[in-house]
Order: C-alpha cells, then structure tokens, then sequence
C-alpha cells in the first residue's frame, strides 16, 4: 500500500514465547511466533479469542503483568533487541517508537482527566514539552483526528464524547509522539459499523501520511482485507499462515484460513444460505493437542497431522508460507474434498 | 425515517405478532427529558417467518425485542400475540404469555445462573410450571440438550464456567426451547461469539426453527448475519423503522439512503472490494432531542428542506418492500402530503 521506494526492515521477532504462569498449568498464549515488518507496511494479524494475537502484541511492546510470565525468543526494532528490556528502558521506546490504539476507548481513557491533558501528557513526558506547547500540539493532534471544536474539546471529559470521538482521542493520543510502529488492537470492535469505516480510514490515512509501521489485530477478516499489506493468521498460538493480502485472500494455503472464511455469512449470498463451520472449538493452550494444532478440527486430517507439527513452508509466492501438511490444492485436499461433498451436513453441526 | 405508517401490515388474523405504534420512553433522572428510545413503530410476524431487526447500537431495536416480552412496558401501543393483547394483560397472564415467547440474549455466559448446574437451568422453566412428572421432564431436558449438540451428561455435572461462550449459547437456547414456545427474540446471539462458533449457532438456529415450527426475530447490528437468517428485515435509525422488505430484495436493492449507507460501510473480506469509502460523516444523534422531520436529515446525502420539515411515512415501492424516505433511492418521490401542502 506505500509506495516508498526505500526499504527498511523495523521489526524483526523470531521464535517468539510468551507463556502464563497459571494455577491450571502453563499457558502457552504464544508459542514461537516469527515475523517480520518493513517501515510503513500495515500487517494484520487475523485470529480468533484466545488465539494468542492480542498477546503477539503485547509481548512486542513490553505490556505485559510483571510476575507469571515468561517470555523467550527475540525482538528486535530498528536492529536493536528490546526483549529483556526492564520498564524503565522501555519508555524511551512507547510512545516515541511504538503506541497502541485499544479496543474499549471508554475503559483505556482516565474518566477523571480532561482529554486534553491525557493528549498532553506523553508530550511533556516524552518529548519534554512545556504545559502550553503541549496544550498547543494536542490541539493540533485533535484536529489530525478530525475531531470538531478541538479548543472546546480539550477541556472535556471522556463521558462527554462519544464512542467514535472517544477512539479519535485513542488515536490522538497514540500518534501524540510521532510513533513509528503503531498497534491497533481490535479498533473499531466497540464501534458501529458506518463510525468503524471512519476510524479505519483515519488510521490508514495517518498512517500514510506519518510514513508508520501498523500492526492491525482483529478477528474481522473484512477489516484487515482492505486496511493492510499482509496478513499473518493465527491459531492456538501458533502462526499458521501468512502472506500479502491479495494473495492470501486468492490462494489460501491453510484449511484452517479458508474454513474461517467460508464460515462468515456474506451480504452476497442469498439468505438462508447453509454456513460453513468449523466444528468444536479452538484448542487448550494448557495442553494443547500434538500434531497439528487446527487437526482435531480439520475436515482434511489425516494420521500424519495428529502426531507431526508442521512447519512453515514457503509457498510459490513470495513472501507466503503456511504450516501445513496437506494444504489446499494439494492432491490430498481434492481427494478429501471429494468426499466431504459426498456426504451431507449434519444437523446443527456438532460439538 | 417514520415508523408512523402501516402500509406493511399484513391483514389481522395472518400474523402471530402484531405491533402498532409501539412507544418505549425513558425518563432521564429528574431532569424532565425523555430518552425517545422507540417512537411509534409498526410490524408484523407471521407464523413460521423470521423477522430481522437490524440497526446501529442505540436504535432501538433491543428496546423493541424487550418491549414484546413487557420489560418494562412500553409508554404506548398495542402487541397482539396469537390474538391477545400483552401490553393489557395483568401480571399472572403476563406471566403465562412468556412461555410462549421466549428470550435469548448476547451474553450467553451472563445469562446463564453461574451456581447451577446446566442440565437444573434447562430443567426449571419446566418445573416452575409442572409440567409432567419428574421423570418427563428429565426425558424432555435431556431430548433438547441433544439437539442443541450438549451431552446431557455432562450438562448433569458441569456448571455454565466450563462451557465455552459457543455452548452457553446452546443451553440458553436450550432453555428457551424446553416450555415448547411459539416465538423466539433472539437479542444479538451471536455477536458476543467467534465467526467459526457464530455459524455453528446460526445453522442450529434455522434447524431448530424448522423442527420446533418457531417464528423467531432476530436483532443484531451484524447485516450479513441478519441476512442469512432473515425472511423480512427490518433496518432501525433513533427509534424509527426506515426500511422493511424481503432480505433478499432490501440488500439487493436499498431504497433508503441510510440503509445504504449501512451496507456500504462494511469491510468486504476481499482485497478488490474498494476500501477507504467514508460512506457517511458523524453519528447517531441523541435520542433524547431526535431531530425533526426525518431523523436520518443531518446525516443523510440526500437531504432537502423537506425532509427537515416532515417526517416521511412508510410507504410500498415495490411488492412487499416499504419505505419512510421522501427521495429515496428508486421508487420516486413521496407524494406531498395535505399537511405540508
């Protein structure tokens, strides 16, 4: 989607581990994850509720509870390893390098602070600004978001805006020091659907303009198939596919990508239409199942998935790999597909 | 955007459900305002059909569902339900009547009693009511169980924690269904559930449907999901119907702008679909101070005068697919009404 020329590789996460120390045993919320970010690419990372994206990008920040975790693997930004960095170390990094835009603006904003305080507040803190220039800028950064009356909105609450307005001062807040990887975490989930396409667009568009990195995490494929580069899916975990978006969305690898996909109801289908589903549900990462992590709920699996991982592997496409063994269009995939349309659905589908 | 209007009511007697000029009012505090949440809306379910309520969040559409069930009652207007009217009925007739309409909501986790055991939720509408003997009404629990895909086993010894957000589900479902009902109001049942767990509940709900002979409606803000389910779709704005039509033809061909506007928003899970397009500018405004005429005017491209001055009335421009909009987007202009003349 950018069109610079010059390419710089800004974040760079191999074999990532982020598990919780549980008193049910060890979760292993993320479990060795590698992936790269060029400057100014958007990457999507697509998966369902415990599928471990939301903590993916926790980890590469830092933000994560102090005691239970532990935490392996590297990751470095701008060729610098961050992983091992204490707190302390880690604010020169938020704010000034990387931000996060969350979920929930009602719950992330101080409800007892004007916004133009919680806008300026990472100005004087980070970029050592004094209260009026700090005032000035948010004002500024206020009208970026497009946000109208800015002067008066300074001076309100959270309570006082609305759903929409409350995540255009998240993003104010998130660019306030000129970030160069900023994650958005589930943006517009709280939102409704014609502010959603506000807020998506405003993000794409600072993003241009600003020349960031985004790491988009979500569970709407929707979302991600107009606003990224890439798209990293995971499961259980795992990432178990990942490729630029056009190709992802045109020669999908994994069945577990394509199952996802066909179970979402489509305005152009007519109604009434029979959904796809994916039978069961996403694994325990207290002990999640050998093999394969999709196989128990694969409808392509065979002996080999259950006992041996796969590996990514790289597809014909550049920059395309998934973790499969009989992914689709393998002769294997059209030999079970055959089957599969033989015989009709069951009812309801099954636990 | 007017509700008022009732051209798409079907002849009396046809419907299971009939609803006319439903208000719901809210005080705010002492302050004298009113939350307008729904303003004199009008519809019909037939026997068998699945009516869709479809809208942004503070439309309405909740507040209607809960107002069929007369929590709480609404401030005006009458709902025959299979011939009687509930808004007149007293507390114990009322009581009765919910058995025949049941409730499933967003929150499958929430609504479910955390401290009971699974199988003891499904079983209690059934004996609150007596209904049989002991050993019928565990034969009943266990039947429906099956069929929402629970083990009726497990269900005996497992509390609603140890369900995943999916299988909650199921057993609220499980316990709407166990008194036999006519019709169910499904309140976003699915919004709170991952899209691989969304379609196993939404193929369970049209099987269950044609097993049970229900009449469901379905609220959600999800269009796509409405659509799958729906027969008759219903699109909300500030408390007002603006559009009513078959699902198929009101998503093939919108007539109001805000149901375009609607369809247009939403991110297309393909890469070609154009991206970026803002199809409308703002929000909601407040439904305490609704705007006048058409409530979608300060938001909608196609405003005039007239649409600030008067409000439009649902009105048929093609079989069976109504309108409230005086310039919508086929179907010609709304007559001038004598009042505006």
């Amino acid at each position: 989607m950018s069109d610079n020329v010059e390419t710089e590789l800004l974040l760079e996460i191999s074999d990532l581990k982020t598990h919780f120390r549980t008193p049910r045993g060890t979760v292993r919320a993320v479990d060795g994850v590698s992936l790269t970010l060029e400057r100014g690419k958007a990457l999507g990372i697509v998966g369902e509720s415990g599928s471990g994206k939301t903590i993916l990008s926790r980890s590469i920040m830092g933000l994560l509870p102090r005691s239970g975790v532990i935490r392996e693997g590297s990751v470095k930004f701008r060729g610098q390893e961050i992983l091992g960095k204490s707190t302390k170390e880690m604010q020169s990094v938020w704010g000034r390098e990387m931000a996060m835009i969350f979920q929930d603006p009602m719950t992330s904003l101080n409800p007892v602070m004007k916004v133009g305080r919680q806008i300026a507040e990472p100005l004087m803190l980070h970029l050592g600004m004094n209260k009026a220039e700090a005032r000035q800028t948010a004002e500024k950064l206020l009208r970026d978001v497009r946000i109208p009356e800015a002067t008066r909105r300074l001076d309100q609450y959270p309570h006082e805006l609305s759903g929409g307005m409350r995540q255009r001062v998240m993003i104010a807040i998130a660019l306030a020091c000129g970030p160069t990887l900023l994650f958005a975490d589930e943006p517009t989930t709280a939102l409704d659907v014609t502010v959603q396409a506000q807020i998506l667009e405003l993000i794409n568009e600072q993003r241009r303009d600003r020349n960031m990195s985004l790491i988009l995490v979500t569970h709407d494929l929707g979302v991600v198939a107009g606003f990224t580069d890439e798209i990293a899916v995971m499961y259980g975990g795992k990432l178990v596919e990942k490729a630029p978006t056009k190709v992802l969305f045109e020669r999908m690898k994994m069945p577990y990508t394509e199952a996802l996909l066909e179970s979402i109801p489509r305005l152009d289908q007519p109604s009434h239409s029979r959904l796809a589903v994916i039978p069961g549900r996403p694994p325990d990462l207290v002990n999640p199942p050998q093999g394969c992590r999709f196989a128990p709920r694969c409808a392509y699996v065979r002996d080999r998935c259950l006992t041996e991982e796969p590996q990514l592997t790289a597809a014909e496409t550049p920059g395309h790999v998934y973790a499969c063994h009989y992914p689709v269009g393998s002769p294997e995939y059209h030999e079970r597909r055959v089957e599969l349309s033989k015989v009709s659905t069951v009812v309801g589908g099954s636990i | 955007m007017a509700g008022t209007g009732k051209a798409h009511l079907r002849p009396e007697g046809e419907a299971l459900l009939r609803v006319e000029d439903l208000v719901v009012e809210f005080p705010v505090g002492r302050t004298g305002l009113k939350v307008n949440a729904v303003t004199g809306i009008s519809f019909d379910v037939l026997r068998g059909e699945t009516l869709g309520i479809v809208g942004e969040s503070g439309c309405g559409k909740s507040t209607t569902g809960r107002a069929i069930m007369q929590l709480p009652r609404p401030t005006s207007g009458s709902i025959v339900f299979d011939g009687q009217d509930l808004t007149k009925l007293d507390k114990e007739a009322m009581r009765a009547a919910r058995t025949k309409v049941q409730m499933i909501f967003q929150d499958p986790i929430s609504s479910l009693n955390p401290r009971r055991k699974v199988r003891d939720i499904v079983m209690e509408p059934l004996s609150i009511w007596k209904r049989g003997t002991k050993q019928e009404q565990a034969a009943a629990v266990d039947k429906v169980l099956e069929e929402v895909g629970i083990d009726p086993q497990r269900a005996a010894e497992s509390l609603p924690h140890q369900f995943s957000g999916g299988q909650c589900q199921r057993i609220s479902i499980a316990r709407s269904l166990v008194l036999d009902p006519r019709m169910i109001i499904c309140d976003e049942p699915v919004s709170a559930l991952d899209v691989s767990v969304q379609a196993q509940v939404l193929n369970l709900l049209e099987d269950l449907k044609k097993a049970y002979g229900l009449t469901l409606i379905f609220i959600a803000h999800d269009l796509a999901v409405v659509k799958n389910i729906s027969d008759r779709v219903a699109v909300m704005y500030l408390g007002k119907f603006c559009e009513i039509g078959a699902s198929d033809d009101l998503y093939a061909r919108p007539a109001h702008p805000y149901t375009k506007v609607l369809l247009d928003s939403i991110p297309v899970p393909d890469p070609n679909a154009t991206v970026g397009k803002v199809a409308v500018e703002g929000e909601p405004p407040s439904p305490v101070s609704p705007p006048s005429g058409c409530r979608f005017n300060p938001r909608c491209p196609n405003a005039s005068d007239r649409c600030r001055r008067e409000e439009p009335i649902l009105r048929e421009i093609e079989p069976g697919h109504f309108v409230a909009c005086h310039h919508p987007l086929f179907g010609g202009e709304a007559p001038v009404s004598v009042r505006s003349a």
